[in-house]
């Protein structure tokens, strides 16, 4: 059995799933932030899918602006759990609930 | 090219705004000189504007257009005729007279006279505006100053009242706006000489005429009021300072009436035609409904912006009887109701000041201490009653005739006479008023009330003075009027 | 010509400005000078209306020409304002500036040291000011205007003292009871107005009488004239508010009850008699009105204590008289039974020859009320007596008074009251014999107040002394009762175009002997119980203990209207209602949109948690529902 696109898509569709549900369900900040980044690869796992079989270079251009934007994205988000941590001394979501009405 | 006259009296109290606004140093009195110049000035040329206004001439006068917003047509183009005239000299009238009342303000006075200031400039501007864009813009305008004015000055529940007046304005006018849009789109002008000329009831169909046409009355029925959209009114001109409520009920209340006449009527005559009798039953409401929760009122303030209900009723009587003498007559009635009703809260805010009650079962036996005020309250008093002699009389009685004659409506006949009997109720509330307030043996608590001051005198004896004139003499007015209501039913035929 | 009419009534109201703007606030330290330029304006009315009165004797048809002035165009309606001069106003003229005049001067003596003098003098000018327009109104708008202020006037004057509650209510009440009676009235004008085009007195009357007016419209325009008549002239059912209005200075009753206000009603009833006749059923209505009232205002006016209020209900009843005279001629004319010029002249001339000696004897009734009191401090007649010695010349001249009321022949009252129980007897039986019964109860109440007030022994406090009043008030009352014994023998009921009455003559028909016979009857029953007590006076009171209770409460109208009409009905029942619903239905509905959309805000806001992974929840279930409904229905 030769490995084929869908493979790699059900691959980048479980992992994504698995994401979203740790970005939902955890109530670590932290946990979340990780999640968030399972998400982000599973699409760069598809993006170099259908750039392999797709012959086409974009979305491998792609997942390198992902993972920048990611990185990015991350040093941000870990800078204001510390900081949620230092003024609330929590990191749990449920409980940073500043903006709740 | 000619003096803008009108623009000049429309933005003169807008300029003594800014001028206030910029004042260098915030002395009261010169503040108040600074809001008295101005306001003097405006009706001053008002009174020119109304001795130069052509008595012969039918169309809008001393017409100023400029293109405005070109590509939607629309222009800045003032003009008055008779309809609009006398209600201009009202507003400068009153604009003046409000700045009067309003002497003995203390409380954050730069402000106070900006936001009055700028409240009569967009009252002059409705008045004066031809152009639907521009009116609506002016009729926004007086909103934000009257918000601010009745929440900051006013008293008891202020803010209330101010939200409300607001809120329920601002839905009046949000329909308003859909109305006038909707015009737009299908007359593709904001003209409201040429929208009255271009016959569009039946060219639009009736379906969606009399939409727009209830989209735009709607928002005049709650400026006016009309029964039942009238309960922000009790609310806002009880709470608000006495020379907002002066404004409010003299001037802002005939917006609706104005609109109405000027934009229901003239533009689509058929459906007014249509729509009277339900109109003129709502009117009938509110003459007697309003005249029997006025006899129920202990707050003077309350019971006098009742009044104004009932009266304003016969305003929209005389409207959609539909024929000259009646819309004359309601004409006068705006007008005369502005100068009588104005002269009542400014008086009874005068009686606040001097006794600090307003609850008449509290009040008594005042005419001893208050020998010029019972006077004058006396002959406003008698006005509102319409007694012979007065403005109140001489605007009663045209409505009430041309509504009996009229022959556009079915059966207005009983409605008018349902109509007269408005007069018996207000003589009852009025005299039992005064007799509350006034007569009777004189109480302790007010023992060294003083009377009406010297500045106080002045301005109800001028209001008291046109008062009379008016009602002796009510040509001085009616040819004026006469020439306004002439091309609104030429479509009648 | 014209001028003169114009002034004689527009010199008092010109008193009246001159009183008010100048007198009053600038020379108020001389209050006496309002007193002559109200007399100076009065007595100048006085002579410029009996130049009139010869001009008009002169003219041919007893109607002067005079000219319209326009006053209002709008379109197609023009309205003229203008002056009438014929007999019925020229008569009317002369007893509104005699008795005024009289009045003024008497009032010198009554409210002399009053601080409202100014004010007093000012109102009483335009009281008569607004009086005579209103008498030379030559259309209805105008007469509706002086009618108005005719009315002001008296709420002003009523209200004179108005520290006084009762006073301040009782202005009240009159004002308001006698403008339901002007709103049929003013109806009926626009109703006029409508049919006919016109304002105008004298072309209404021509077209009612060419039947141009028809039928039931005619009727109840005359019946809406007719209610303003009997606010006016306090006709039954709004009679309530006269006996109130004593609570004025009593020379302002004098004027109101004797020449000025509610002699107004009775003048609108004779002014438009040709319009009114038209209608059988409006003249009828007017006939028994006016019967019905003038007995049942005599039934009160016996058992009062209060010396105004008798003579109160003495006016009511004595316009009763008049209307009935009125209504019976034109019942005549309407049935045909009279010859129609003949009948609205006779009509005319029957009911305001009555309201002409009316005035001279009521004017001085009130002014020995007025006198009384001045002497007594009080005007309850349990707590006076004893006045004949005291008051010789009071008492002289109210006995001429009340003779002449009574309808004493040869006195002025007896020649009116003739003519009517002449014309009633002829046209409506049972109306004359209600006004035969009427005859007997005015000379009983009459007298008994007489008795009572003058008679007998001084019943009231030991520190009055009682003195006869000064000159000022003198003078008037005799000068009144010498009108009060010749005014019926002057030919006013020819120059009207009514019968004429030879002076002995009268005395032949064994009608007029049936009157002075009842009349006599009831002084003689006055006498044996108030007099010589042959009668006790409480036995006979709790004979007829219910009836007097009746009677004696004024069979409840006050409270019914008052107290059970407009406060529990109107104020207190439907305007509270209206109250209720306006703070609670239509406010309700206002305040419950708001609030509703607040309320919704509320719970609606409830769904934004602040919990970021809710709304990333809620961001993907979206996402699948796009997805699964572009995968459905895509």
């Amino acid at each position: 059995m030769a490995v084929g696109l869908e493979h790699f898509l059900i691959l980048s569709a479980v992992l994504f799933s698995i994401g979203l549900y740790g970005a939902l369900a955890k109530r670590n900040a932290v946990v979340i932030l990780m999640c968030i980044e399972i998400m982000l690869n599973a699409v760069n796992i598809a993006m170099v899918a259908f750039s392999r079989y797709g012959h086409l270079l974009t979305g491998q251009v792609f997942a390198i602006f992902i993972m920048v934007v990611a990185a990015a994205e991350v040093v941000v988000g870990l800078a204001l759990v510390i900081a949620i941590y230092r003024s609330r001394e929590t990191v749990d979501v449920e409980r940073i609930d500043l903006m709740k009405w | 090219m000619s003096i803008p006259y009108l623009s000049i009296i429309i933005f003169l109290p807008l300029a003594g705004a800014i001028a206030i606004a910029l004042l260098p140093r915030a002395d009261p009195k010169r503040i108040k000189l600074t809001a008295a110049f101005f306001t003097l000035l405006s009706l001053v040329l008002a009174i020119a504007l109304f001795f130069m206004f052509d008595r012969s001439l039918a169309g809008a006068q001393f017409v100023e257009r400029v293109g405005w917003i070109p590509p939607l047509n629309a222009h800045y183009f003032l003009g008055i005729d008779g309809l609009s005239l006398p209600l201009v000299a009202l507003t400068a009238l009153l604009g003046f007279i409000a700045v009067l009342v309003s002497w003995k303000i203390e409380l954050r006075v730069r402000e106070y006279f900006v936001w009055l200031l700028v409240l009569e400039t967009g009252i002059l501007g409705v008045f004066c505006s031809l152009d639907l864009l521009l009116f609506f813009l002016f009729w926004e305008v007086e909103i934000l100053p009257m918000y601010l004015l009745i929440s900051i000055w006013g008293t008891g529940r202020k803010e209330y009242s101010a939200m409300k007046f607001v809120v329920y304005t601002l839905l009046g006018s949000a329909l308003m706006l859909a109305g006038i849009l909707l015009l737009y789109f299908h007359a593709g002008t904001f003209d409201m000489v040429e929208l009255a000329q271009l016959g569009l009831g039946p060219a639009l169909g009736s379906l969606l005429a009399t939409a727009i046409f209830f989209l735009l009355f709607f928002g005049y029925a709650v400026k006016l009021p009309l029964f039942p959209l009238h309960t922000w009114l009790p609310d806002a001109h009880t709470d608000a300072p006495t020379a907002v409520s002066v404004i409010l009920a003299g001037i802002m209340l005939k917006m609706g009436g104005y609109g109405m006449i000027r934009i229901c009527i003239a533009i689509f005559p058929q459906i007014a035609r249509t729509y009277a009798p339900l109109i003129i039953v709502l009117a009938l409401v509110s003459i007697l409904y309003g005249a029997a929760v006025t006899f129920r009122q202990r707050d003077l303030k309350r019971l006098i912006a009742y009044s104004s209900i009932s009266h304003m009723g016969y305003v929209v009587l005389g409207l959609f009887a539909l024929s000259q003498v009646s819309i004359s007559g309601a004409t006068l009635q705006m007008v005369s109701h502005g100068l009588i009703i104005g002269l009542l809260f400014a008086l009874a805010g005068l009686l606040y000041d001097k006794v600090h009650e307003r609850d008449i079962t509290r009040l008594g036996g005042l005419a001893r201490q208050m020998p010029i005020m019972v006077v004058v309250f006396s002959v406003a008093g008698l006005a509102a009653l319409g007694l012979p002699g007065t403005s109140g009389f001489a605007a009663e009685f045209l409505v009430f005739l041309g509504s009996f004659r009229s022959t556009m409506v079915a059966g207005i006949q009983i409605y008018t006479v349902i109509g007269v009997l408005g007069l018996v109720l207000t003589a009852g509330y009025i005299l039992w008023m005064l007799q509350r307030v006034f007569y009777g043996p004189p109480k302790a608590d007010y023992e060294g009330a003083a009377d009406a001051g010297k500045l106080e005198t002045f301005y109800a004896l001028v209001m008291v003075a046109l008062i009379m004139l008016i009602g002796i003499y009510p040509r001085i007015l009616t040819d004026v009027i006469n020439m306004g209501v002439l091309p609104i039913l030429a479509p009648f035929g | 010509m014209p001028e003169v009419a114009l002034a004689i009534f527009l010199l008092p109201i010109f008193s009246f400005v001159v009183i008010s703007l100048i007198i009053r606030p600038f020379l108020n330290k001389r209050p006496q000078l309002s007193w002559y330029v109200t007399i100076a304006s009065i007595g100048a009315s006085l002579i410029l209306s009996l130049w009139m009165l010869v001009e008009v004797i002169k003219a041919p048809g007893h109607v002067l020409p005079m000219p319209d002035y326009q006053w209002l165009v709008i379109g197609d309606t023009s309205i003229h304002l203008g002056v009438m001069a014929d007999s019925l106003a020229a008569v009317m003229l002369i007893v509104v500036t005699v008795v005024s005049l009289v009045v003024q001067i008497y009032s010198r003596g009554y409210m002399h040291g009053d601080p409202g003098y100014c004010r007093y003098f000012a109102f009483m000018s335009l009281f008569t000011g607004s009086m005579l327009g209103l008498v030379l109104a030559d259309n209805l708008l105008f007469l509706f205007v002086f009618w108005e202020l005719v009315g002001l006037c008296s709420y002003l004057l009523i209200g004179f003292w108005f520290h006084r509650p009762e006073a301040a209510r009782a202005a009240t009440k009159a004002f308001i009871v006698t403008r339901i009676g002007d709103f049929g009235f003013l109806a009926a004008i626009l109703f006029l107005y409508a049919k006919t085009g016109t304002f105008d007195i004298g072309e209404l009357q021509h077209l009612a009488l060419v039947g141009a007016i028809g039928g039931t419209a005619l009727t109840w325009a005359a019946i809406g004239i007719f209610s303003g008549a009997v606010g006016k002239s306090a006709q039954f059912p709004l009679h309530t508010w006269l006996p109130d209005a004593m609570e004025g200075p009593t020379p302002v009753s004098a004027l109101i009850h004797a020449a000025t206000m509610v002699a107004a009603g009775v003048f609108l009833v004779a002014r438009l008699f040709p319009m009114i006749a038209s209608s059988y059923e409006a003249i009828m209505t007017v006939a028994i009105i006016g019967g019905f009232t003038a007995i049942f205002a005599a039934t009160m006016g016996m058992v009062m204590n209060d010396f105004k209020r008798i003579l109160a209900y003495s006016t009511i009843s004595q316009l009763g008289y008049m209307m009935l005279g009125l209504g019976v001629v034109g019942v005549g004319v309407a049935r045909g039974a009279v010859a129609l010029e003949v009948g609205l002249a006779l009509g005319v001339a029957v009911g305001i020859f009555h309201l002409f000696n009316h005035a001279f004897f009521k004017a001085l009734l009130f002014f020995g009320a007025g006198s009384a009191s001045h002497a007594t401090g009080t005007f309850d007649i349990r707590e006076m007596g004893g006045l004949r010695k005291a008051m010789p010349w009071t008492f002289a001249t109210f006995l001429i008074g009340s003779l002449s009321i009574v309808g004493i022949w040869p006195l002025a009252g007896f020649w009116g009251k003739e003519q009517i129980l002449s014309q009633a007897w002829h046209y409506a039986p049972i109306l004359f014999y209600l006004a035969m019964i009427t005859v007997f109860m005015t000379a009983f109440y009459m007298f008994r107040l007489l008795f009572l007030a003058f008679g007998g022994e001084y019943r009231g406090g030991a520190h009055v002394s009682l003195r006869e009043s000064p000159a000022v008030m003198i003078v008037p009352m005799v000068l009144l009762a010498i009108l009060s014994v010749v005014s019926g023998w002057l030919p006013i009921s020819e120059f009207l175009g009514g019968e004429s009455h030879s002076f002995f003559g009268a005395l032949a028909s064994p009608m007029a002997w049936a009157s002075l016979l009842l009349a006599a009857l009831g002084i003689l029953l006055a006498y044996a119980i108030y007099s010589k007590k042959w009668i006790s006076a409480e036995s006979m009171r709790r004979r007829f203990a219910p009836l007097y209770t009746i009677v004696s409460r004024k069979y409840w109208f006050d409270e019914l209207y008052e107290n059970v009409f407009v406060v529990r009905i109107l104020v207190d029942g439907i305007f509270a209602l209206f109250h209720w619903f306006d703070d609670h239905i239509v406010d309700g509905m206002v305040n419950g949109i708001a609030g509703g959309t607040i309320a919704a805000g509320r719970e609606i806001r409830r769904l934004q948690t602040g919990q970021l992974q809710a709304y990333g929840l809620a961001i993907f279930i979206g996402i699948l529902a796009i997805i699964a409904f572009f995968m459905i229905f895509g």
